[in-house]
């Protein structure tokens, strides 16, 4: 019985490693959206840093487009029309779910805010910025 | 070593671990729960709020405690299984029993708070990133080491098969400690890392501190009560039992 419950537990940790080998990545980092690993036309997420002065928000509707990207300087555009989450914000990470069409621009139905690991009051955060 | 190895055979008797129990659990209570009081008001009250969460940050101080000492536990119920295949000690077996349950609700409080804590910063209450998918993964093995022990009625054999499900599970643990660097994740890193400076503020790390303390008091308190009943129904046979419930 013993074997039995081992051999059980094992094999279902072998179908779970299987299973998650192509999922273990939640989403697509900017360089790999850039240099065309990831699929076009297909529902995947990707996500980065949203770049600095790139968010431009339509007068008409919700719509708006920024940029995403990393530090080393892969970044590529996503639009979106629908509510950002409050924590969405130039410098900041986030996550698109959605669609890359052939031009590489990222059609977003989902806009997730991705925040680091750092907490600290807003007085000493005006102390910790370069200017 | 020699007062260790003591220690060690004396907790594997039934009547000297529940006469010996009682005076800790009240102690382990009393802190416990002060602790988390003080902790509790501090953090909510006490604290500034998050330069760019605001107040929603505070959730961190219920969230962290709790999800850490959830895989505190799975890894203690693993050695207590790994004692229990080497040595066959009734009180591992015990211990087992009484920690399966608070890891399994410790593990449930961790991922609900997560969900709240999501719900205003993320923008979504959960997603199946290897952080939240390998905690949800914790308590479906703590469910199954509860349904496992339920479901054999030999208790020798029950302990056995726990002690076994336990061991293999604990391979979850690490899965769950480096999934936010191994994988790209939606959940953050972590902010506490060994030969790391701490990426929390000092004002708003002591509440989380005093929180993590008293919880983990008041689960030893948990623990040590459910194990002295276990302990009781066990050994309902035995002399001890009967002497020890008549004189008082």
């Amino acid at each position: 019985m013993v074997i039995f419950v081992m051999l059980g537990s094992v094999v279902t940790l072998g179908l779970a490693y299987y299973a998650m080998q192509q999922n273990l990545e939640f989403f697509y980092l900017p360089d790999r959206v850039v240099s065309g690993e990831a699929p076009i036309g297909k529902t995947i997420r990707a996500g980065g840093m949203v770049v600095t002065d790139s968010i431009e928000r339509s007068d008409a509707d919700l719509t708006v487009r920024f940029e995403l990207g990393d530090l080393e300087g892969s970044t590529f555009p996503v639009v979106y029309a629908g509510l950002l989450p409050n924590l969405f914000a130039e410098g900041q990470g986030a996550i698109v779910s959605g669609t890359l069409d052939e031009q590489g621009l990222f059609h977003a139905d989902q806009v997730l805010a991705k925040h680091d690991e750092n907490y600290m009051p807003p007085e000493l955060a005006e102390l910790h910025q370069p200017e | 070593m020699n007062w260790f190895r003591q220690t060690f055979h004396r907790m594997g008797s039934p009547p000297y671990f529940y006469r010996g129990a009682r005076k800790w659990i009240t102690g382990l209570y009393i802190v416990g729960l002060a602790l988390l009081v003080v902790g509790t008001i501090w953090g909510i009250g006490f604290t500034p709020a998050d330069r760019l969460q605001g107040d929603s940050f505070r959730i961190i101080y219920f969230h962290v405690p709790t999800a850490h000492l959830s895989q505190l536990i799975y890894i203690a119920v693993a050695v207590a299984g790994f004692v229990f295949l080497v040595w066959r000690m009734k009180m591992a077996d015990v211990f087992m029993v009484s920690a399966i349950w608070l890891g399994a609700w410790l593990t449930a409080f961790a991922l609900f708070s997560g969900i709240v804590w999501g719900i205003p910063t993320w923008g979504t209450g959960w997603v199946w990133d290897a952080r939240t998918t390998s905690v949800l993964v914790q308590l479906f093995l703590f469910i199954g080491l509860i349904a496992l022990r339920g479901a054999i009625p030999n208790s020798q054999r029950a302990a056995l098969a726990v002690s076994v499900l336990a061991i293999v599970g604990v391979l979850n643990i690490p899965i769950i400690k480096y999934s936010v660097d191994w994988f790209t994740t939606l959940h953050q890193p972590a902010s506490i890392q060994i030969g790391e400076p701490i990426a929390i503020d000092l004002a708003m790390l002591w509440p989380l501190l005093i929180n993590s303390l008293g919880l983990y008091a008041v689960a030893a308190g948990v623990i040590l009560s459910h194990m002295r009943i276990h302990v009781l129904r066990r050994e309902r046979d035995s002399e001890w039992v009967a002497k020890s419930l008549l004189t008082k």
